[in-house]
């Protein structure tokens, strides 16, 4: 088990190197800096920019210097915990960020439980009376859920809140908005939560349900269920007990991509309900050329995306010892 | 009687039993297919799609583009059959045209005692067709002078339906276009990886890995807001194709290299190595024929993502933009939420993508239980 998790964690090493590489090429990308954005800004708005402001900015920054060494300054702060300032907000990113990270982090979370409150009932019920009404109705409901994207979920809700006269959008009321955590603020953002929270979770729900179903289904089938249904064992009990667990095996593999599921869903959901998460920011970040902004953001959705993986590699190696024996083989 | 109606009866079905031994693999599959009624009927409907985005100016009742100030949001024309109690041929009101003096808002009301035939093959916009032909035919329409607005005008006039099946054009080719290149390069490194195996494997199977844990949309995201502004709708086009498929390959070249891995070692493989055969031909034409049908289901499965992709990205102002239309387009027109209380038909467009990616969903399903044909 050891060998195992060491094992893992030593490939995370240059997966991570790689994805900061691709995170800092990709923020290159566009031709120009935010020099040039801010230049273009400057002359619209009649302010030409003094040229020594602009090349003292394109120093500090080591903006005409190679790729490489660009790179370097970057992660070289990156390692020691500072991301780099953004240019349009004049912020460290890492006060930006830190927020934001945290809201994602949350509703993601709040997510994930609801899709596992709704799928595991629904999935069993499914499985254990297969091809019944009920089931039809949550197979199709299920497909439907799968080819909906999140945004459109929203725009539809959206539609239906406002011809009944409700406030949909944002995560807290305007009287809250800046004002610090109290119990007032809680219920107000109890009271916006729960709408993005399903409409992230309607996807996940839907193919949680289906795989529940069927890997259930294929447990029922098994001689041991037989057998233990010979021996008289009540229905309910032995579900519970011994096909239940082998099929929500899945609950645990699917956490590692579940959650960066959750995250790209949510940057264009959280852009149509304008919530104050990651998803509008990193937006406006691509679109302005803020690149420390975009690519530190970049950056730590893909590292928590490998984290994600990891621990449910761990988490199925430790309740699943095929898995474990199997990865010391390779 | 009923015992040579008996006798017939079996001796059809020894016959299908024996049709079945001798039958090709395509071909039970095929049959295992047509058992999958849903997918089945998703197969038609998807190809109904694909054809009316082939021949959407043909199709599409008025030039979507062409802008109409008196029919600025106006509502769905319904198509009638009856009128004063009569069966007639399909025909739709006229539209009348009111302001309401206190809020200024406009309102349309159909004229109950103007019919106007719906007419086949009418004379309308004058449109190439792909690009090609000039025609000035449309399959249905009102003739010339009147619009027909099936569902209903966006703010410009312009008409939602005829929008939605130009958009189609774009938004389904895209998604085709993007898992070709995918395919691919699939094909292209799952095959080298899974054929040579060790070294060369290892480097390409952690790339893989790399890749994959990118999270989608953010990456998608970063690489298309690096496409320039100032770039022509046809270059933005053949970017998100490549940016839709630089991320869908990694699932394909798995599945390539798995099947490959096992298909190698079998004896006409070997065979074929033995004979000389080049490396690139055996994979070619004796390993890939041995897991096409799985390769169909992957671009089968991954087709509705990358439709999605487009749609979002678009939605976002990333992808395609206006005056280009396609679905993500529509659908980001009909962002403001004002808007769409008072003209739902806005949001018609999310109705069509919503069903051609449930449609993918159910033939991706019945295709996937076909591929095997030979497991019960």
């Amino acid at each position: 088990m050891l060998r195992f998790i060491l094992h893992r964690f030593l490939i995370l090493i240059p997966t991570l190197f790689l994805i900061s590489v691709i995170s800092f090429f990709i923020i290159q990308l566009p031709p120009g800096d935010y020099l040039t954005t801010m230049t273009v800004q400057l002359q619209e708005t009649g302010q030409a920019g003094s040229e020594e402001q602009l090349e003292g900015l394109r120093e500090r920054y080591g903006l005409d210097k190679p790729f490489i060494v660009q790179y370097w300054m970057w992660i070289s702060g990156v390692v020691q915990g500072d991301f780099g300032e953004s240019f349009a907000y004049d912020k460290p990113v890492w006060d930006l960020l830190w927020d934001r990270v945290g809201l994602t982090m949350l509703i993601s979370a709040l997510s994930i439980l609801l899709t596992w409150a709704i799928a595991l009932p629904i999935g069993v019920y499914s499985a254990t009376h297969q091809y019944k009404f009920l089931d039809y109705v949550f197979t199709f409901l299920g497909f439907i859920g799968m080819a909906t994207p999140g945004f459109m979920i929203a725009l539809l809700l959206m539609y239906f809140a406002q011809r009944q006269g409700l406030s949909v959008g944002g995560l807290f009321s305007d009287q809250y908005l800046d004002a610090p955590w109290s119990w007032g603020k809680f219920v107000d953002f109890l009271q916006h939560v729960w709408i993005p929270v399903l409409i992230l979770g309607v996807a996940s729900t839907a193919g949680l349900i289906r795989t529940v179903r069927a890997n259930l289904l294929d447990q029922l089938e098994m001689p041991y269920v037989v057998t233990a249904r010979a021996k008289g064992l009540p229905t309910w009990r032995l579900i519970m007990k011994y096909p239940f667990r082998l099929a929500i095996n899945p609950i645990i593999s699917t956490i590692g991509w579940m959650l960066p599921g959750l995250i790209s869903g949510s940057v264009i959901v959280a852009e149509v309900l304008s919530l104050p998460t990651t998803g509008p920011l990193l937006l406006s970040a691509l679109m302005n050329q803020d690149m420390f902004l975009a690519g530190s953001f970049v950056m730590i959705l893909s590292t928590l995306t490998v984290i994600g993986t990891l621990i449910s590699d761990i988490l199925l190696a430790w309740v699943d010892p095929r898995i474990r024996f199997g990865g010391q083989r390779a | 009687m009923s015992l040579l109606a008996k006798q017939a009866r079996k001796a059809a079905k020894d016959r299908t039993a024996e049709k079945r031994q001798v039958a090709s693999q395509w071909r039970l599959m095929w049959w295992k297919f047509k058992d999958h009624k849903l997918a089945y009927v998703a197969l038609y409907v998807v190809a109904l799609f694909y054809l009316s985005a082939i021949l959407c100016e043909f199709l599409a009742p008025n030039d979507p583009r062409k802008r109409n100030a008196r029919r600025k949001y106006a509502p769905p024309q319904g198509i009638h059959l009856i009128h004063e109690g009569r069966l007639r041929w399909p025909f739709a009101y006229a539209v009348v045209r009111h302001r309401d003096p206190e809020t200024l808002r406009l309102t349309y009301e159909s004229d109950r005692s103007q019919p106007v035939p719906l007419r086949l093959l009418a004379k309308g916009d004058p449109y190439r067709l792909w690009g090609l032909i000039p025609l000035n035919r449309h399959l249905v329409g009102l003739g010339e002078g009147e619009r027909l607005y099936l569902l209903g005008a966006d703010k410009l006039g312009r008409d939602v339906f005829s929008r939605i099946l130009y958009g189609g054009r774009v938004s389904l080719s895209i998604g085709f276009a993007g898992v070709m290149i995918s395919l691919i390069l699939g094909v292209t490194i799952g095959g080298i990886s899974g054929f040579y195996g060790g070294a060369v494997d290892t480097v390409i199977q952690r790339s893989i890995e790399v890749i994959q844990s990118f999270p989608g949309i953010p990456l998608w995201l970063a690489l298309s807001a690096a496409m320039p502004d100032a770039w022509p709708q046809t270059w933005r086009y053949f970017c998100m194709t490549v940016i839709l498929a630089v991320i869908g390959w990694t699932g394909m070249a798995r599945v390539v290299r798995g099947k490959i891995l096992s298909l190698r070692e079998e004896d006409y493989a070997m065979a074929a190595q033995v004979a000389g055969v080049r490396e690139f031909r055996i994979i070619m034409r004796h390993l890939i024929p041995g897991f096409l049908s799985h390769l169909i289901v992957s671009v089968t499965i991954a087709i509705p993502g990358m439709i999605l992709g487009e749609t979002s990205l678009s939605f976002l102002g990333l992808g395609m933009r206006p005056p280009a239309i396609s679905w993500g387009v529509l659908l980001s027109e009909a962002q403001n939420i004002n808007a769409i209380a008072l003209y739902p038909w806005l949001l018609f467009p999310a109705a069509f993508v919503i069903v051609v990616v449930l449609m993918f969903n159910f033939l991706g399903d019945g295709l996937r239980d076909a591929a095997d044909p030979y497991k019960s």
